[in-house]
């Protein structure tokens, strides 16, 4: 016989203002099988769970209705009370008053009769509920860090250092992301690389870090706590138990003409290259796009010149499996070229650069050893013009977000402009300055009053080459809008910041969901910035939207302190609102007739075969069986099943069936 | 006030690129950028000015704001707006009084026969706005070339021409 | 093969030479362009800046008469006038309440016709077959003049690139001329202005030609009657804004592309123009 308590909420005045409370109280304690009924204003209070509790003890309750606000909110809270009561957890559910009820109606006699429907069909249903007990299923802790900036490092470093192993992958031959092409970081004017090279090189030499460059995730499967990645090690074309890193091979490849994707296309490297001098691993790979070897089958004077014998042409990609228990997400961000802009020449113009290629030009190990030239002739520019706001900002192209970073870098790219170049002048054409950083606002200031950049408010409709010099057409808004139009020697694009390639591709196999701008989406904008959906994948820095160094560590360093944090426990608890086929007595053993339907509907490859067998080892039958582990209790299996021989936990046909019958008052 | 037109001035967030780009910026009392903002304010006293300013007739609706702005506000469609409402008003800035006198001549001349008339037009402006000696010269040369028709081509529809004109010069005085 | 043919009052008048050569060149290609009947002025620039529904209803009543003529596809050389066609279309097809102005002018327009504008005509039924019929190619440098309402607004004519764009340059190359790079292909000429305020024409067109003449090239080429009125008659008004006179020369597409084809320089009406044509 069932004994069920009901207990309706208040929830201070959120439920009562619409729905008299008492009164649905009192309707629920005349229902059959109910053995307590009580109204009160707080339930999920200590004191309100107290109620909820005693009544238990005392009155032997089987079932427990709480008639309040959404499970969401507070089920685990409720399950948890009737759980230290002695009351299995799972025989608790809650009747939603309040986003389903008081919140959408107005004050009424039909709102609380609403309200009292809504606790009867839960008070039916729970006399079909049976007591489940959670799943566990262990936790591998092993952590897998996607991307090698600086997000990704900090990241590594911080589960590392927690005990726990971590494996790395980069798609780079290197490791350092952006951070490493640049020449110095606001608002310190720290020299970039060397602030970042030390972690690099933490990274590369930490005992529980395993670095895989040129690699990239080729598929993954399973689970929080149980996911089996692929990781396709592409070939390095050497061997680099026995590279050296001298650099011999780099020295003599002849094939010398390559444009530098570490240079933003503004310097040249070899077929067989290490990206900049700082790179961890200092190992070099071969472009084979690009290598004579592989296009004509003639040279290889690197293997002639290797001293250890390193080269290996015909090393194949390798992919590798890993068991993991959860993952970072770190693989950053890109830029939108100059060839964007139609009305700032579609990127046929050379002195028109991107704010990355102005770093590589500004770096003192860049393709001009750190002094502002020219591409085209390779003069200093005596002027200079910054655009900010180059396609962020514009839902006309596209991209209505801001960019984020490059009110910042513009100050600090006109700021070292004029250090390097004395007597040049600058100008920078923006919209709104957002510095809204530590020390931020300052160091614009700085560029303002200090180093004496002008500063330009207005933007500009287009740019033509005449004679060599960049004719700039732009206005200053503060003026009456008075046009301004200026002979630049070299302009600097702030182009916005675009999700990396390939992230699209990333976020479907990993099932996580992204954006339109293709940026991953984070579970909650403010309160879970760092986790997925998808439980067990974390993000990292600005693969999830354009962002600055200091933040993109501590994002880094919160993704870490999750993963560190599941794996603080060695198994985990998951609810058992699963899938089960049924089973019965022999000679049926089964109402599955072994059709298999919702082996193919399953959407998380959870359901698998059994085969029953007699005891000479015969097969009687085949029939589904449901891996508790994968099931995330969607309950398409459920509907495709034509037998009804699988069923949800906690939510079965009878269960259902009950609560439908209750609402209709037949049963 | 401009949902007649779907122009929407809260979307204008002053960036200037059509000021920028607009070939007459320079000539214009307040550019296209700051009537927007004159618009935005919603002020009454502003609107009458932007009404009355000569921008809106020097406006040679070229098309090149609308292409560069970001917000992709149909600033053309905004001056033709305000252009028929100054008229309507009698707003018209006298500075402008030979762009108004052209459209005006230029108007009555295709009314009468249908298709433009060059002498017709030349000396409807010329009496509208005394100006002349204006291009005098350039009659004789256009006609040696041939590009001067001294007797209107007229079509054979006039009416139905009048009867257009008639009908849609009843809306505007509302 | 027979299109409708639309020349607008600017080729009945002052901009003769244009509409000489477009037949010319069509007639060379076994094109026959027929007239639409009765057709009136479609209101150009004063209609849409004094009386919306003005500039909607004129355009309409030509469609109307293209429609009823059985033409499916007319050519419109003046670039203004294919713009206010294509406009109108546009705008009668988005808000069904203007359509209301068609039916009060008693006219009927299904929507039937195409308006192509002059380099569209060309692409579509010249070039082709050009390259086999250049005789005499157009060995110049050749400054491509766009003017702005053949690509603005893009939204609604959908016609080549709103910066930079190429169709004409395209057409010239296949007609052996040298296409250069320049700063000012869709930069306005000053327009509707060319009476009102000439002072703005001189500047406008002034530093058009100024930086087509700064880079080399030996002819302008134009695809509208009052791009062409602007840099061609108003040469002296240019002239007084650049400090020197400028002697470069402004030819239609079809007059160069006639020229190409060794058609004869009379039937093409180059002696029309202020600026001699001497290539």
């Amino acid at each position: 016989m069932s004994k069920i308590g009901v207990f309706v909420c208040h929830c201070g005045e959120n439920i009562s203002a619409t729905v008299d409370c008492a009164k649905v109280a009192e309707t629920a304690g005349n229902y059959d099988g109910v053995a307590f009924s009580v109204d009160y204003k707080y339930m999920c209070s200590d004191p309100g769970q107290n109620l909820i509790k005693s009544a238990i003890k005392e009155k032997g309750l089987t079932g427990v209705v709480v008639a309040s606000c959404s499970p969401r909110m507070h089920e685990p809270t409720f399950r948890k009370a009737c759980a230290e009561a002695g009351l299995n957890p799972f025989m608790c559910e809650m009747a939603n008053l309040r986003e389903h009820c008081s919140w959408v109606h107005e004050k009424c006699e039909a709102t609380t009769e609403k309200a009292i429907d809504l606790v009867r069909i839960l008070v039916e249903k729970v006399k079909y509920n049976h007591s489940l007990n959670e799943i566990k299923v262990p936790v591998t802790k092993t952590a897998l860090v996607i991307g090698g900036g600086i997000a990704g490092i900090q990241a590594s470093l911080d589960i590392a250092n927690t005990g726990h192993k971590v494996i790395l992958i980069e798609r780079d031959p290197s490791i350092g992301g952006h951070m490493s092409q640049l020449s110095e970081t606001f608002p310190t004017l720290d020299c970039s690389q060397c602030i970042l090279t030390p972690r690099m090189v933490e990274v590369a030499q930490h005992p529980n870090i395993t670095l895989y460059t040129y690699a990239e995730l080729e598929s993954l499967e399973g689970f929080i706590g149980n996911f089996k990645a692929k990781i396709r090690r592409k070939s390095k074309s050497i061997d680099e138990k026995l590279c050296t890193g001298c650099g011999q091979c780099t020295t003599k490849c002849p094939v010398k003409k390559i444009p530098s994707e570490f240079n933003e296309g503004l310097g040249k490297r070899t077929a067989i290259y290490v990206p900049f001098p700082q790179a961890v691993p200092n190992k070099p790979v071969i472009d084979r796009k690009n290598c004579t070897y592989y296009i004509k089958g003639k040279c290889k004077v690197c293997e002639i010149v290797c001293p250890t014998g390193a080269i290996r042409f015909d090393q194949e990609d390798q992919i590798m499996e890993v068991e993991i228990g959860a993952i970072v997400i770190a693989t950053g961000f890109t830029i939108k070229q100059p060839d964007f802009f139609p009305e700032y020449g579609y990127g046929k113009y050379p002195d028109v650069i991107t704010g990355l290629q102005f770093e590589r030009l500004a770096s003192a190990s860049g393709p001009t050893l750190g002094e502002i030239r020219r591409p085209s002739d390779g003069k200093i520019p005596e002027k200079i013009v910054f655009l900010a706001c180059a396609g962020s900002r514009d839902p006309a192209k596209g991209i209505p977000y801001c960019s984020k970073i490059c009110c910042m870098y513009i100050a600090k790219h006109a700021m070292l402009y004029q250090h390097k170049v004395h007597g040049g002048k600058s100008y920078v054409f923006y919209m709104d300055i957002r510095a809204g950083g530590k020390q931020y606002e300052e160091f614009v200031r700085r560029a303002i009053e200090d180093d004496g950049v002008n500063y330009v408010r207005g933007r500009v409709s287009r740019i033509y080459e005449k004679n060599g010099k960049l004719i700039v057409n732009g206005v200053d808004t503060l003026l009456n809008a008075m046009p301004v139009e200026i002979e630049a020697d070299m302009v600097v694009l702030a182009t916005a910041g675009i999700a990396n390639d390939g992230a699209e591709e990333l976020a479907q196999k990993m099932h996580i969901s992204y954006d339109p701008y293709k940026f991953f989406a984070e579970a909650h904008p403010k309160l879970k910035p760092v986790e997925t959906n998808t439980a067990g994948i974390f993000l990292a820095g600005a693969c999830q939207a354009p962002r600055d160094i200091p933040e993109s560590v501590a994002m880094a360093s919160g993704a870490a302190v999750k993963v560190a944090g599941l794996f603080s426990q060695d198994e985990l608890t998951r609810e058992p609102i699963i899938a089960v086929v049924n089973r019965q007595a022999p000679p049926v053993y089964s109402s599955c007739v072994g059709c298999f339907l919702c082996v193919s509907a399953c959407p998380y490859q959870a359901i698998g075969k059994e085969e029953i067998k007699n005891r000479n080892g015969e097969v009687i039958k085949s029939i589904a069986k449901v891996n508790p582990g994968l099931c995330q209790g969607c309950g398409t299996c459920v509907a495709f099943c034509r037998t009804k021989s699988i069923d949800i936990q906690g939510y079965t046909h009878e269960e259902m069936y009950t609560e439908v019958m209750a609402l209709l008052n037949e049963y | 006030m401009l949902e007649h037109t779907e122009v929407k001035v809260t979307h204008c967030y002053q960036c200037g690129k059509c000021s920028a780009g607009c070939p007459l910026s320079e000539e214009m009392d307040y550019p296209p950028s700051v009537i927007m903002r004159m618009l935005q304010t919603g002020d009454p006293v502003l609107e009458e000015k932007v009404l009355r300013s000569f921008t809106i007739w020097v406006c040679l609706t070229c098309e090149m704001c609308f292409a560069r702005c970001p917000m992709s506000i149909d600033i053309p469609k905004m001056m033709d707006f305000l252009r028929e409402k100054s008229l309507n008003e009698k707003k018209a800035n006298p500075k402008a009084k030979e762009i108004v006198a052209f459209h005006k001549s230029f108007l009555d001349s295709i009314k009468y026969t249908g298709r433009l008339y060059e002498i017709g037009l030349f000396v409807d402006y010329k009496t509208r706005t005394l100006k002349i000696f204006d291009d005098l010269a350039l009659a004789p040369k256009m006609m040696k070339r041939g590009k001067l028709n001294i007797i209107p081509e007229l079509i054979k529809d006039r009416s139905g021409m009048a009867s257009i004109f008639r009908k849609s010069n009843k809306k505007n005085k509302n | 093969m027979t299109l409708g043919f639309y020349p607008g009052c600017s080729l009945k008048g002052s901009s003769r030479e244009y509409a000489e050569s477009v037949l010319a060149v069509a007639k060379a290609f076994d094109i026959n362009l027929e007239e639409i009947n009765d057709w009136n002025c479609c209101g150009a620039t004063a209609a849409h800046n004094m009386n919306k529904e003005l500039s909607l209803a004129l355009p309409a009543r030509i469609l109307s008469l293209a429609e009823k003529q059985g033409l499916t596809e007319i050519v419109v050389p003046c670039a203004a006038c294919y713009s206010r066609l294509t406009v109108t279309i546009h705008e009668l097809s988005k808000d069904p309440a203007l359509k209301a102005i068609t039916e009060a002018n008693g006219l009927e327009y299904t929507g039937s016709v195409t308006v192509l504008n002059i380099v569209q005509m060309l692409d579509k039924y010249i070039t082709p077959n050009l390259e086999g019929r250049v005789v005499k190619p157009f060995d110049h440098k050749v400054a491509c003049y766009y003017g702005c309402l053949l690509v603005r607004p893009h939204e609604i004519l959908k016609f080549d690139r709103e910066e930079d764009p190429q169709t004409l340059d395209v057409l010239m190359l296949k007609a052996g001329a040298t296409p250069i790079d320049w700063a000012f292909k869709t930069e306005c000429c000053g327009a509707g202005l060319s009476v009102s305020r000439t002072s703005s024409v001189g500047r406008l067109s002034g530093k058009i030609i100024g930086d087509a003449k700064d880079r080399g090239a030996e002819a302008v080429i134009v695809a509208c009657p009052m791009c062409h009125s602007n840099l061609d008659m108003r040469r002296n008004e240019i002239d007084s804004y650049l400090g020197e006179k400028v002697d470069i020369p402004v030819l239609y597409i079809t007059q160069a592309i006639g020229l190409a084809l060794g058609l004869d320089r009379k039937a093409l009406g180059l002696q029309r123009h202020f600026v001699k044509v001497t290539v």
